[in-house]
């Protein structure tokens, strides 16, 4: 019953766009298969700006949102200061547009015309992508490290680990597992937002579509730059489950494998 | 005998809650003393002052004659020679049992990995978990993990042991595997105060039995003394409670 459903719907779907009175155009437009190919390595060799661009900004952010969230997470008076910071970072970077942050970033820095300041736009886009991205997975983290039950805290501190030790040992390791899907969920969001690094005019997939449209008054190219991202998400997600099953089985599956 | 444990006017409230209102009580080397009384009569709470984790808010202890409560003393010093246990195991899930007992004294008494497993796989051994040492806490029944939750204190070679209603969570079935290790424990000479509802395991264990209500202790003695003659009328009604409910 559900396939059939799904096969009437999907029919009824496609034969109203394609009846629809500009769909020639539009096919013209955006699926124009010989410009797809032969677009392809092009595009494809600019999408690996993408891939090296995120992947700095993750490893970063990994380590940099987790500073943050237990900066969030320290008690007392004494820390409140660098509570109060943790969380002003946070409100700002998660209020201000990614888009605005790289271009603030990725062409006033470079501006500056200062010596010691990197003029590279696209090490100033990974930092606007961490900045912003630190501030959400921080959130996630954070999240992760309240769910641990107090008493987990209380039964490492009452054997002698000190509050660090704690945090390290028995509370982050526990949160971080627990954080695994909506951590890589925002890593997915972050990849897409690589695209965004185009309106400092650095030539990464998006950009590169957009040179080759403007040639050539053809969208194939973001149809090419559109699949390139997907490819790309569809294995994270993949991972993420794969982690997950991973860590039931290790549980579960522990003494006989050891 | 020398002196393990004392509590002088200890007072202890969670907000405007008085859940410790004066306690003073004495423990001497290799005594086991039981804390009975009603949930909510400050047991718990009691030991988990002795061992740092809450702040008590008047009164002193002392450990081996030493302030623990006076100011700027170590609390994670003080932590290593005061073990304790908890009703819910607080086992840390996403180790193996061995991990689990080798943490604290790898990683606060900075044993090598290799002396800390060995004496911890001794002490699994001891305790009939050697071949649960590399079992996650989720795969062990209830009895095996509070085993694996007693064992973890001791690998700190404690002073003095604190024991919080360390059966109060188990099945009834696997109530005597705990109780054993508890009296192995006590034949060995450790020092433990242990708060339980098992009266007649108190009344085997214990050399003195210390009745708290409402954040005060207001009997002790010798367990069989106190068991057959309350000299309090709060001892008496809540010891008939507990022979009604059949666990004496």
């Amino acid at each position: 019953m559900a396939v059939a459903s799904t096969l009437v719907f999907a029919f009824l779907v496609v034969v109203g766009i394609t009846r629809s009175p500009g769909y020639g155009e539009l096919e013209r437009y955006f699926f124009d298969w010989e410009r797809y190919g032969d677009s392809f390595p092009e595009i494809a060799d600019a999408f690996l700006l993408n891939v090296k661009i995120f992947s700095i900004a993750e490893a970063v952010i990994l380590v940099s949102a987790l500073g943050l969230a237990v900066l969030r997470s320290l008690p007392g008076p004494v820390f409140f200061p660098l509570r109060a910071l943790a969380i002003l970072y946070a409100d700002f970077f998660r209020g201000v547009p990614t888009i605005l942050v790289i271009l603030m970033l990725g062409s006033g820095m470079p501006a500056l015309q200062v010596a010691w300041v990197p003029k590279d736009q696209v090490f100033w886009a990974i930092v606007s992508l961490v900045l912003v991205y630190t501030a959400y997975v921080s959130e996630v983290y954070r999240a992760g490290i309240e769910s641990v039950h107090p008493s987990q805290d209380a039964a490492a501190r009452s054997l002698g680990l000190t509050r660090w030790q704690s945090l390290r040992y028995v509370v982050i390791p526990q949160a971080v597992r627990r954080v695994v899907p909506p951590l890589l969920n925002d890593f997915i969001g972050l990849q897409k937002d690589t695209a965004l690094v185009s309106v400092l005019g650095v030539v990464e997939a998006l950009r590169q579509s957009q040179i080759n449209e403007a040639a050539s008054f053809n969208g194939t190219y973001y149809l090419v730059a559109a699949t390139l991202f997907v490819a790309l998400t569809i294995p994270l997600a993949r991972l993420t489950d794969w982690l997950i099953a991973r860590d039931r089985r290790r549980r579960q599956a522990a003494g006989v494998a050891a | 005998m020398a002196e393990a444990l004392r509590l002088e006017g200890v007072r202890k409230a969670f907000g405007s809650l008085e859940v410790l209102r004066g306690i003073d009580l004495a423990l001497a080397e290799h005594e086991v003393a039981c804390l009975i009384g009603a949930s909510g009569s400050g047991k718990s709470t009691l030991l988990r002052c002795v061992n740092l984790l809450e702040p008590i808010d008047a009164g002193r202890i002392f450990l081996s004659g030493q302030e623990i409560t006076a100011p700027g003393v170590d609390v994670n010093r003080v932590r290593r020679r005061v073990g304790i246990v908890f009703q819910a195991f607080n086992l840390f899930p996403h180790m193996s049992v061995l991990a689990n007992v080798t943490l604290a004294p790898r990683k606060v008494l900075g044993l090598p990995k290799a002396q800390a497993e060995a004496e911890a796989v001794a002490l699994l051994d001891r305790f009939g978990l050697a071949d649960k040492r590399d079992e996650f806490p989720d795969r062990l029944s209830g009895g095996q993990q509070q085993r694996a939750a007693i064992v973890r204190a001791l690998a700190m070679r404690p002073d003095i042991l604190l024991l919080d209603e360390v059966t109060s969570a188990l099945d009834p079935e696997l109530v005597g595997e705990v109780l054993d290790v508890i009296r192995e424990l006590a034949a060995s000479g450790m020092t433990m105060l242990i708060a339980t509802h098992e009266m007649g395991f108190a009344r085997e264990i214990a050399r003195r039995v210390f009745f708290l209500e409402k954040g005060v202790i207001l009997e002790e003695g010798p367990p069989e003394l106190m068991f057959s003659s309350p000299r309090q009328e709060r001892t008496r009604q809540f010891l008939e409670r507990i022979i009604r409910a059949g666990r004496l």
